[in-house]
């Protein structure tokens, strides 16, 4: 397509045939199929791409791949909108829209940049030293701060794209498709092993995707990569995964990836796709081929758009075809970067030096680049880069005898490309993340991976682990996937190790850690580390003369390392300069601990389909549907949705729930109690645990029968309560709050497994399994009297607190006599499946009785107006039964139970402890706010002393007034005295009365 | 003297290219012996010997740190401050530290970007709602800020929050305390630091406690990896580490020691002005000064040392979080770890006394300890000088495991914090 100015005719990765167009800025460009939003833009010779975070410095490309800390923008529009993202690494499709970041009003004029005047005065942590004044002020500051810091923007609407998590396990897992990476997977796919390999890239092959001139086993790269993939892709047991970053390693070879499945399309809505989907992997054994980044040097203004990577250049350059015509200057101390300058020359790009701080390299590669006519100016510096919104110049001056400074007059190159390269940094990251340490290398002056942690499976190969030549890379990956597979009992054969050709030899590196210039450092130019979060050398220095010295204090107190790169260019920059300054040796400032994730992750994929319904499950019993269709309001309690109330046409919340409170005790009610934990208990040892969980005794209970229990904790607070039926000897159904079910359960199979592992004896959670309806009121025999032949009813044969098993409506049902409003009741249990079939058999059977269903509201009233409590609302992990008046349920006769130690404790016995009582108000239509707190003496304002707070409260329409339930401080001695509740701007009194409003004798039970 | 902190000084300092701003703390050698030696150089230590030399004039003092200052959890944590406790005795205590944080900057001449930007508790339910009111009435009787918000307002305070009566836990309400917020922890371990050093405190970093000497029940000192070290008293400070501590002086704590994991996004522009936690979904969220979203939730249920959690608690907390406000879930996790946190049975600090004489003992803190820091420091500093609790710290004493006077503050702490 036209005007892409620096494009080269022909080569590369890019399909020509396929143009497409794209919008940076707002301005229409084109790139091809197969670029990256870099690559079209320095195709269409786009330099100035970004502002810095602090200064807002003009900022172009440095990078390649997943470490650019530059080029971050903005993508797409609206609720797809996308901030932070790496031209380097956003794949170009048709229609993309990117924008630069963190400027305004536009990329050239950024009235930010006023920060980069004042900069002398904004060193490396001066918001520590100044906003101070006046006292309040800093939440004025902070405003401006704000929004001056924070790249780009983050969409405000609501995520349209779909997401996607799955979990896997495989024998090798391979992470990193170049060549030692493929070499392993070769290896170990031809044994038959199961293997996932994953690469970052849009392409399998890693560095070989930018190789020029390497061949293997006689293949040009690109074409070993082609036959590699081509095979691979023949094998059943191996999986492919480009786009795929491996971003945590965690304990027990768990490794999380992140696959970008639609991303490269663009946003299609709608599509059939996850745009990204989580993988879990757990391997067997996992080989990080992960490579290693490029360190720029650290010179003078080394951050002028134009300003690049070696290696990067020569990315750009072979596999993208994008540097045509532009005017080179390289900077390096070490062999690898006059691949570039060969490369480059090959490419179109004009290479006017090679700027070497050795004083006489005489390596293979070197002679090379000589024969090409490149000049190497050997010994000498880049001290300065000329122009501000792309580069125009360098300054190069002769290092002194020490390499410590440079000597006289600088001679002056016009470019419009500074290369540098300060030797490579493996990518150690998921090795460190494993918790396993780096260990310096004096050979490549680089950190490479330490012995690893026992128990995690791994092994780093290639550029990974410091070893860069590629017959090495191959060698070693194909010993690491044959020896994997070998290891893990796989047999089969391997085949022949990939072999290349000769490879130049190199000469060491030399170290550089600041490239002096001619002005001290810090007074002149700004020497980067950091470039993202605008760390310079001189900050370095700043940190270390103030006393942050550890490398974490260094990297808190500068920030450096702490931008969405996470220092992937700058940490040993940053580390070496440290200790330059602290005079010891690199790893002496310490080595930081990498953390997850390598390169930032969506938080979209960790939730999957998991969100709106689907975040946690809702619960709904068998007769949902029924309440569905009769107007039910519902409540969350826990995962559950409960009917709360059954409003009839034009009735508000308090006339349903005072019909339904009335009803139960004049005719006939029914509630949907199915979501009461239940669980099975079975075993020779089932009362013996029973009486240690429960504060009463169990063992003389009945078949039969059934008996309320409360639950403590070791602590002696209550902690749960329900009914407990003996179904038989060794056999119990036991009920929990609905809320506590899962709770119970955990406690019980802890106290099992942990403590008394000895004691033969079951539990199966059952909750699901029965599906329970409860009818209260007087009028409750009667009408189940019509629906059952084999059950009889009567008080004698069916007494208050036993079950019977028979038949109800025609089908099994095990009816348990037991009462939460002290009316005559009972409660249906029955298989789920029958469940619908029954309440709508007693719905229609007691249509003539006006059977009236309840929610939860009601059912709270009910038990209120007869002072039963609930736990978690009548108690809150303080209260302990006698607080709650139930002394009478702590068996006198029993050793021990869980909580009963506790309970002798000096604070636990005390008798002037929160006492449950009963409070009513002087005005009895006041309803007191439930959580309300209680005083005995009102002050004009705070502070007051508090004796307790209001527990439960409503209107009861059985006692024509309102009921509250509270806990106060030695409230059982307190009867007849007036409180008051100061809430809300008001003052209510209310007098302490006994927790029990309505049928005080109990004689409602037996209808 | 100390050079003061201030724009001035930034003015003056610019000119002369930085060159000459001091140390912020010097690093010297541990002397044979010291009047208080404080283990744990994290916030609370730090600030314990900080007010032990500007409010009791005991400047013989030598914090041990086994790796570099701050480190620990007062690096780690997610910076919330706030007292709207349930129960008057945490209350008052994290009421004493917000007002010392409300001038922290000043006293200490250090930035710690103490941000009121307010705390938002949600309610999903109706027995949130309850439990909501109910420690609301009780922090205002107590005369601290609190107060409850409709689902309108906090529409309009935080608008990027699901407000929808249709999501999965709808919101129903929340508590606000105004005067609660974040700060920047790092600066408040520099700061009490370098506000310690001036007053002549010895911080020594890279020197880890091994052992006490302990003669009639009375601490003499202690071993550390840089030699014995004698002191009149010591005060111990080490949050995660209190129970292996404690285990060298020969008595047991009532702790476990987990994992709490956070995390932060990249930063993006401001787009969160608050505070949000939902005990009920299950996370909590800020975004800091320079816009990361920086969020939390639960322990993982394992006990460890290791400062690394597991994955599924990560995995919960952001589907919490996309679940609240489903603007974010294109947004990037940028880092994430964890520190040890040391959680005492009834969600409440141990502050006070310990079976050894002269040994005392500051820890139990859990999961949300940084926003007691000025006040800790200050309460220990109290009881190591006078030998006897500080007033507000009488209720914390070890005994009340034994008493049974508990202070349970899970409400108070339902997301950890
Ligand atoms: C992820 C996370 C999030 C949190 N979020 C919040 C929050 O939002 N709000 C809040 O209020 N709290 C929060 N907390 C809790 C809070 O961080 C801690 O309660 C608080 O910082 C504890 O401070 P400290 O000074 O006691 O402990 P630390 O900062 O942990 O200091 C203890 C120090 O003791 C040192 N040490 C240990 N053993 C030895 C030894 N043998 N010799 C010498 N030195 C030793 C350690 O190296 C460490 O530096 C969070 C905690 C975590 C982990």
């Amino acid at each position: 397509m036209t005007a892409q100015k620096n494009r080269l005719g022909q080569g590369g990765r890019i399909d020509r045939t396929k143009p497409l167009r794209f919008t940076f800025d707002g301005k229409i460009y084109y790139g091809y199929q197969g670029d990256t939003l870099a690559s079209a833009l320095l195709a269409n010779g786009v330099t100035l791409v970004g502002r810095s975070f602090k200064y807002h410095r003009p900022r172009g490309i440095l990078s390649a791949g997943a470490e650019e800390p530059n080029a971050l923008i903005q993508l797409g529009l609206g609720d797809r909108t996308e901030p932070n993202l790496r031209a380097t690494q956003i794949e170009l499709y048709d229609g993309l829209v990117a924008e630069s970041q963190n400027r305004w009003p536009s990329l050239t004029t950024d009235f930010g940049a006023a920060n980069s005047v004042i900069q002398k005065f904004i060193p490396s942590g001066f918001y520590y030293k100044t906003f101070m004044w006046p006292a309040k002020a800093w939440m004025f500051y902070e405003k401006f701060i704000r929004q001056a810091a924070g790249l780009g923007k983050g969409p405000t609407e609501q995520d349209p794209d779909r997401y996607d998590k799955l979990y896997a396990s495989c024998d090798l897992l391979i992470i990193g498709a170049g060549p030692s990476g493929l070499a392993t997977a070769l290896a170990a796919g031809r044994t038959g092993a199961r293997v996932i390999l994953v690469d970052e890239q849009q392409e399998l092959g890693g560095s070989l995707l930018s190789e020029r001139t390497a061949e293997i086993d006689g293949k040009a790269a690109a074409d070993w990569v082609a036959a590699a993939v081509a095979e691979l892709t023949a094998m059943p047991d191996v999986t492919l995964l480009s786009r795929t970053v491996a971003w945590a390693y965690y304990d027990h070879n768990s490794v999380s990836l992140m696959e970008r499945v639609t991303d490269h399309l663009g946003p299609v809505a709608g599509a059939n796709q996850p745009r990204q989907r989580l993988w879990r992997v757990r391997a067997k054994e996992v080989i990080l081929a992960t490579g290693a980044i490029e360190r720029p040097l650290v010179y003078s203004d080394n951050d002028r758009p134009g300003c690049m990577l070696a290696s990067a250049a020569r990315t750009y350059a072979n596999r993208y075809g994008s540097m045509r015509g532009q005017r080179a200057v390289i900077m390096t101390n070490n062999d690898g970067a006059y691949r570039t300058a060969l490369d480059l020359t090959d490419a179109g790009v004009t290479v006017f030096a090679v700027v070497d701080l050795r004083s006489n390299p005489q390596g293979e590669l070197v002679k090379a680049a000589r024969a090409k006519g490149i000049e190497i100016i050997a010994g000498h510096a880049i001290t300065g880069v000329k122009g501000k919104l792309a580069v125009t110049g360098v300054d190069v001056m002769p290092l002194t005898a020490d390499g410590k400074g440079v000597t006289s007059a600088s001679r002056h190159i016009h470019c419009d490309l500074v290369l540098s390269s300060g030797g490579w940094q493996p990518t150690v990251h998921l090795h460190s993340q494993t918790r396993a340490k780096v260990v310096w290398s004096d050979d490549i002056q680089a950190f490479v991976p330490g012995d690893k942690l026992p128990g995690q499976n791994n092994r780093s190969i290639g550029g990974a682990h410091g070893v860069f030549r590629l017959a090495d890379c191959l060698a070693e990956g194909h010993a690491a996937g044959s020896e994997g597979a070998a290891k893990l009992g796989f047999g089969g054969q391997s085949g022949q190790a990939p072999t290349v050709s000769d490879e130049p030899a190199e000469e060491a590196l030399l170290p550089v850690w600041i490239v002096p210039s001619d002005k001290p450092v810090g007074q002149g130019g700004k020497h980067f580390v950091d470039y993202q979060n605008d760390v310079t050398a001189a900050d370095v220095m700043l940190a270390h003369r103030e006393g942050y010295r550890s490398v974490e204090h260094l990297k808190r107190y500068t920030t450096m390392g702490m931008a969405t790169d996470q220092g992937k260019t700058s940490n040993v920059n940053a580390l070496a300069i440290m200790a330059g300054l602290r005079n010891v040796e690199i790893p002496s400032v310490g080595t930081t601990t990498f953390r997850p994730p390598y390169t930032p992750v969506t938080l979209g994929t960790f939730s999957g389909i998991d969100k709106g319904d689907f975040l946690d499950p809702i619960r709904k019993t068998a007769m949902h549907q029924w309440h569905e269709q009769h107007g039910a309001v519902f409540e969350c309690v826990g995962q559950w949705h409960r009917p709360y109330y059954y409003p009839k046409p034009g009735e508000s919340m308090h006339d349903a729930v005072n019909r339904e409170v009335k009803a139960a005790r004049t005719g006939v009610t029914i509630v949907d109690a199915t979501t009461l934990g239940k669980i099975d208990i079975q075993g020779p040892d089932a009362a013996w645990f029973l009486n240690m969980v429960y504060t009463n005794a169990w063992t003389k209970l009945e078949p039969g029968r059934c008996r309320y229990g409360l639950m403590l904790g070791e602590d002696g607070m209550v902690f749960d309560d329900g009914v407990t039926s003996r179904i038989s000897e060794n056999h119990f159904h036991m009920t929990t709050t609905t809320g506590g079910a899962p709770r119970v359960m955990s406690w019980l199979e802890e106290w099992h497994q942990c403590e008394w592992p000895d004691k033969k004896v079951y539990f199966t959670s059952v909750t699901e399994q029965w599906s329970v309806m409860a009818l209260n009121g007087p009028l409750s025999r009667k009408l189940l009297e019509e629906l059952t032949t084999d059950i009889p009813l009567d008080d004698d044969s069916f007494p208050f607190m036993s079950f019977k098993d028979g038949h109800l409506a025609g089908v099994p049902v095990r009816i348990f006599r037991i009462s939460f409003t002290g009316e005559l009741a009972f409660e249906v249990n029955c298989k789920p499946s029958h469940a619908l079939h029954i309440w709508r058999a007693l719905m229609q059977a007691g249509e003539k009785y006006d059977i009236t269903p309840y929610g939860t509201e009601a059912m709270h009233v009910l038990r209120a107006e007869k002072g039963f409590i609930i736990v978690g609302q009548e108690t809150d992990g303080t209260i302990t039964p006698y607080d709650l008046g139930m002394g009478w349920i702590m068996a006198k006769s029993k050793t021990d139970f869980l909580g009963r130690r506790s309970l002798t404790r000096e604070d636990t016995k005390r008798p002037d402890r929160k006492h449950l009582v009963g409070l009513l108000t002087d005005n009895p239509n006041e309803v007191l706010l439930e959580g309300g707190q209680i005083v005995a003496h009102v002050k004009d304002k705070p502070p007051m002393d508090m004796i307790g707070h209001v527990t439960s409260s409503y209107y009861s329409p059985n006692c024509n007034r309102s009921i509250a339930l509270a806990l106060v401080k030695n409230g059982r001695n307190r009867m007849g005295e007036t409180v008051y509740l100061p809430y809300e701007g008001k003052v209510i009194p209310a007098r302490i009365t006994e927790p029990k409003f309505f049928d005080l004798e109990g004689k409602r039970i037996n209808g | 003297m100390k050079q003061r902190y201030s724009i001035f000084s930034l003015v003056r300092n610019a000119l002369n290219y930085h060159a000459d701003w001091q140390e912020a703390w010097r690093s010297p050698d541990p002397k044979p012996a010291y009047d208080v030696i404080i283990i744990g150089g994290g916030g609370h230590g730090l600030a314990t010997a900080y007010y032990l030399a500007k409010e009791h004039g005991i400047t013989n003092v030598a914090i041990l740190e086994k790796g570099w200052i701050g480190g620990g959890n007062t690096g780690r944590n997610t910076t919330i401050v706030r007292s709207n406790y349930l129960w008057d005795e945490s209350a008052h205590l994290y009421e004493h530290a917000l007002k010392l944080w409300e001038g922290l900057s000043q006293d200490l001449n250090y930035n710690v970007m103490f941000s009121q930007r307010g705390i938002m508790n949600l309610a999903h339910t109706v027995h949130d709602m309850q439990a909501l009111r109910r420690r609301v009435y009780a922090i205002q009787l107590n005369g601290i800020d609190s107060e409850i918000l409709t689902p309108a307002q906090i529409k309009e305070l935080v608008p990027m929050l699901d407000c929808s009566p249709n999501a999965r836990y709808p919101i129903m309400g929340a508590s606000f305390q105004r005067r609660g917020g974040t700060a920047r922890h790092d600066a408040v371990a520099w700061g009490y630091a370098r506000g310690a050093d001036e007053r002549g405190v010895d911080i020594i970093q890279n020197c880890e406690v091994t052992g006490f000497k302990i003669v009639n029940g009375t601490v003499q000192g202690v071993e550390t990896t840089r030699g014995f070290i004698g002191a009149k008293k010591v005060g111990v400070v080490v949050a995660g580490h209190s129970g292996v501590i404690a285990g060298m002086a020969g008595f047991r704590l009532p702790l476990e020691s987990h994992p709490l994991q956070a995390l932060v996004s990249e930063p993006i522009k401001p787009i969160l002005d608050t505070v949000v936690m939902s005990p009920q979904v299950h996370v909590y969220v800020s975004q800091s000064d320079k816009g990361e979203l920086v969020l939390g939730a639960g322990i993982d249920a394992f006990n460890s040392y290791a400062q690394a959690g597991s994955p599924p608690i990560v995995e919960n907390q952001l589907n919490a979080l996309c679940d609240l406000f489903p603007a974010f879930s294109r947004l990037r996790m940028m880092r994430q770890w964890g520190g040890i946190v040391d959680t005492c049975p009834d969600a409440s600090p141990i502050i006070g006394k310990t079976p050894v004489q002269n040994l005392f003992i500051n820890c139990g803190w859990g999961t949300g300890g940084f926003k007691a820091t000025p006040g800790s420091g200050n309460v220990f500093a109290h009881t190591i000088a006078r030998g006897e609790p500080h007033p507000l710290a009488v209720p914390f004493a070890l005994e009340r495991f034994t008493t049974g006077y508990l202070i349970d503050e899970h409400g108070a702490a339902g997301v950890a914090h």
